[in-house]
């Protein structure tokens, strides 16, 4: 099922040198596994100190300013003091469960990031099924919420746990759904095929490509991710100011850290999967006037990919920081009443359009 | 059937052992019980059955403390109190005070005592507003509203030398008279309110997702609050008409003019949108008396100890949260026989079992969040 020939130079040179195609495939692997996990740590304290940046100012204040330029540096400070913090599991807690919690939840966007392309050659395992993957590991995720929520021996993480369970199992329905759309418009589930659909002018990425009813698909999937992803404002299973901490109230040092971690790499986890079956994915956004367009196809594709990533991360910050939270039941209420039943008109709708026109 | 233990203050003859209720504790120690306040909490998975209050976690026993101070230094006490109403507490001693002493403020002395206390009902109201935001989940209204209210306390400190716990009203007028900065700052800064007001309400008094929540949320009939009694912002949201200043007035508000805003429905989004138009009145009344604020002596008569003449004094004043009154008792000498205050923000929070029963737990605390109580007032 994975296609291991996946040109890049590197990958070549290693099949060059090492003639086993079993063990250069594992070589492979390997490498590109801990560049994805590289990466991805790497970029979650850019995240928290950009999410804390917004945040101040949208609250008409400076954020973090004393260490480093800016405040740069308060982020690894963060870090270093969860890392040397002791961990030690609340009395009654079931310690296994405890702290088995925090390596499932951080483990699932990891996975889910691997079906990502990057660019033209830069995609860990290329996967006929990507999109059910992802789905699948997704709701892998959500275990790890449950289980740590249980596991603490508090009734305020089991009420947050209990909260998440149902919003994440609703939520999980339109998110696939708004992906069948993507599916069945771009004919293909695997995701390099569904970017490359989207080759072309801006105007053949999905979210313009299928007049209104892409744009509308792309609001649901923001909506239906928001709630996946657990921020705000579907953050109720956090729930600061009602349920203290929620799940991971009795977390602390790098358990917590781990479960931090997980949601700014679930963030970029959905950022992706929006930029690659909405925005083009690795495509620079081409205009049709040549002379600009030349120009824009000498930037590299992984940096239109992460540009467009970090776009629809600043999407998702400003929107925590905009809303208020709604109560668990109207949340539910919005998913089953309002976003299931729209989900499946889109679906009837995008069906005739390529029925008719496409 | 075994009896089970409930935790203390629970009703007995509720238990239903077939359901699965649970105990939560809510405090002291919990991010929107505004202080150390502990609610312990009956519920049917996430919906509420019933709340018993728990407080004293900080009594200091002032109403005590006071039988051994002067008159003056009790003052200062009124200020640890309900600290975001410092200003209008004072105020409410001194109205007892005077009483027993026999003796007026003169009109410079009135209008400093109006400004100070509007600004201060202003300065309440912000944090009703960031805090009630807040408590929703719009950690964004949180900041808004203490940005404005640090400007008030900028202005507070210049005039009393103290941002919260001002201690600057004297039987007979106040400590020293306002600086000739105080106008024109208190003109800029209403100028200033009146433009961000109107961002704040969009922010939170249209939005969907808050009308949703507060909409029909821990409704307290006319008859519950009167029974509570409940006032100020509370009362005035379940439709009853009672303000003190208008009611029985004191001070200068009787030659004031304001509106007292009511509304009928009695639930959460009522009560948030009376506070916000009592912003409003404020300001109206701030721009009155800027008008009209004469020159001439701050304070009447000063003495050098203060004894009231023996016999009771009643004061009451409408702070920010409600009805604020003062009963002292004098018998001889420079010390109060007793001192007994009536507290708002106690009588309101009588009525959170009434309004929250059915509700879910993000509801109990907006539900408290719009009591807008202050523990220390609540313990004293």
């Amino acid at each position: 099922m994975i296609d291991p020939v996946i040109s890049h130079p590197l990958g070549d040179f290693i099949r060059e040198i090492i003639p086993i195609p079993e063990i250069s495939f594992l070589i492979n692997a390997l490498i590109s596994i801990i560049a994805i996990c590289a990466v991805a740590i790497g970029t979650a304290p850019i995240l928290i100190y950009m999410e804390r940046k917004i945040c101040a100012h949208i609250q008409c204040r400076l954020g973090p300013m004393r260490l480093g330029f800016h405040g740069t540096l308060q982020t690894i400070a963060d870090v270093m003091k969860l890392l040397f913090k002791e961990v030690y599991a609340p009395k009654g807690a079931d310690k296994f469960l405890f702290y088995l919690a925090p390596m499932i939840s951080l483990t699932a966007p990891f996975l889910a990031l691997t079906m990502i392309p990057f660019d033209h050659n830069l995609q860990v395992a290329n996967l006929s099924v990507g999109i059910p993957f992802i789905i699948a590991v997704n709701g892998f995720g959500i275990l790890g919420i449950l289980i740590g929520g249980w596991a603490s021996n508090n009734k305020y993480s089991l009420l947050g746990s209990l909260r998440s369970g149902a919003q994440m199992i609703s939520y999980e329905i339109s998110f696939a759904l708004v992906l069948l759309f993507v599916v069945m418009v771009s004919g293909s589930a695997n995701l390099m095929d569904i970017t490359q659909s989207q080759s072309g002018t801006i105007l053949d990425w999905w979210i313009f490509k299928i007049p209104v009813l892409g744009f509308i698909a792309f609001i649901m999937f923001f909506i239906s991710s928001t709630a996946e992803l657990n921020r705000a404002p579907f953050d109720i299973a956090e729930a600061e100011q009602e349920l203290t901490g929620g799940y991971h109230t009795e977390y602390n040092g790098t358990a917590f850290a781990m479960f931090y971690l997980a949601e700014y790499i679930n963030l970029v986890t959905t950022s992706s999967l929006a930029t690659t079956c909405f925005l083009g994915g690795f495509y620079p956004p081409l205009i049709g006037i040549e002379s600009i367009d030349t120009l824009l196809l000498k930037v590299p594709g992984f940096i239109w990919f992460a540009g467009k990533v970090f776009f629809m991360i600043s999407a998702y910050m400003v929107v925590r920081w905009t809303f208020v939270r709604p109560r668990v039941d109207q949340l539910m209420d919005f998913e089953w009443k309002f976003l299931l039943p729209a989900n499946l008109l889109l679906l009837a709708l995008g069906a005739t359009y390529i029925a008719i026109i496409g | 059937m075994s009896l089970r233990r409930l935790p203390p203050g629970f009703r007995e003859e509720n238990i239903d052992l077939d359901t699965e209720e649970f105990f939560v504790n809510m405090g002291p120690q919990h991010p929107s019980t505004h202080g150390a306040l502990r609610l312990a909490l009956r519920l049917d998975g996430e919906t509420i059955i019933e709340v018993v209050p728990h407080f004293g976690y900080i009594h200091r026993g002032i109403e005590k403390q006071a039988e051994s101070m002067s008159y003056l230094q009790y003052i200062a006490l009124s200020d640890r109190q309900d600290y975001l109403t410092a200003i209008q507490n004072n105020w409410g001693v001194c109205l007892a005070l005077e009483k027993g002493l026999g003796i007026g403020v003169p009109e410079r002395g009135e209008y400093i005592r109006v400004m100070l206390a509007e600004l201060g009902r202003i300065a309440s109201h912000l944090v009703f507003y960031a805090c009630f935001g807040g408590d929703l989940g719009g950690q964004t209204a949180l900041l808004f509203g203490f940005k404005e209210r640090e400007m008030i306390h900028d202005i507070l400190d210049e005039v009393t030398g103290s941002r919260l716990t001002t201690n600057f009203f004297r039987p007979g007028g106040s400590v020293h008279d306002v600086p000739d900065t105080f106008i024109p700052r208190v003109t800029s800064f209403l100028k200033h309110l009146e433009k961000t007001m109107v961002d704040y309400e969009r922010f939170l008094s249209t939005n969907i997702i808050v009308l949703e929540r507060t909409k029909g949320i821990g409704i307290l009939s006319k008859e519950d609050a009167i029974a509570y009694g409940c006032s100020g912002p509370v009362l005035r949201a379940s439709g009853v008409s009672y303000d003190v200043r208008k009611n029985d007035p004191y001070g200068i508000y009787s030659q004031l003019d304001f509106n007292v805003p009511v509304t009928y429905n009695g639930d959460t989004y009522d009560r948030y949108v009376v506070r916000i138009a009592e912003i409003h009145e404020s300001i109206k009344i701030l721009r009155q008396c800027i008008k009209q604020f004469p020159e001439g002596p701050y304070r009447g008569q000063e003495k050098a100890s203060i004894r009231l003449k023996p016999g009771s004094y009643y004061s009451a004043t409408e702070t920010a949260k409600g009805l604020y009154a003062t009963y002292v008792v004098a018998v001889s000498g420079d010390k109060p026989y007793r001192i007994h205050t009536r507290g708002p923000s106690f009588a309101n929070l009588a009525a959170l079992n009434t309004m929250v029963q059915g509700h879910k737990i993000s509801d109990l605390v907006s539900i408290l969040a719009t009591l807008d109580p202050v523990i220390p007032e609540i313990d004293r």
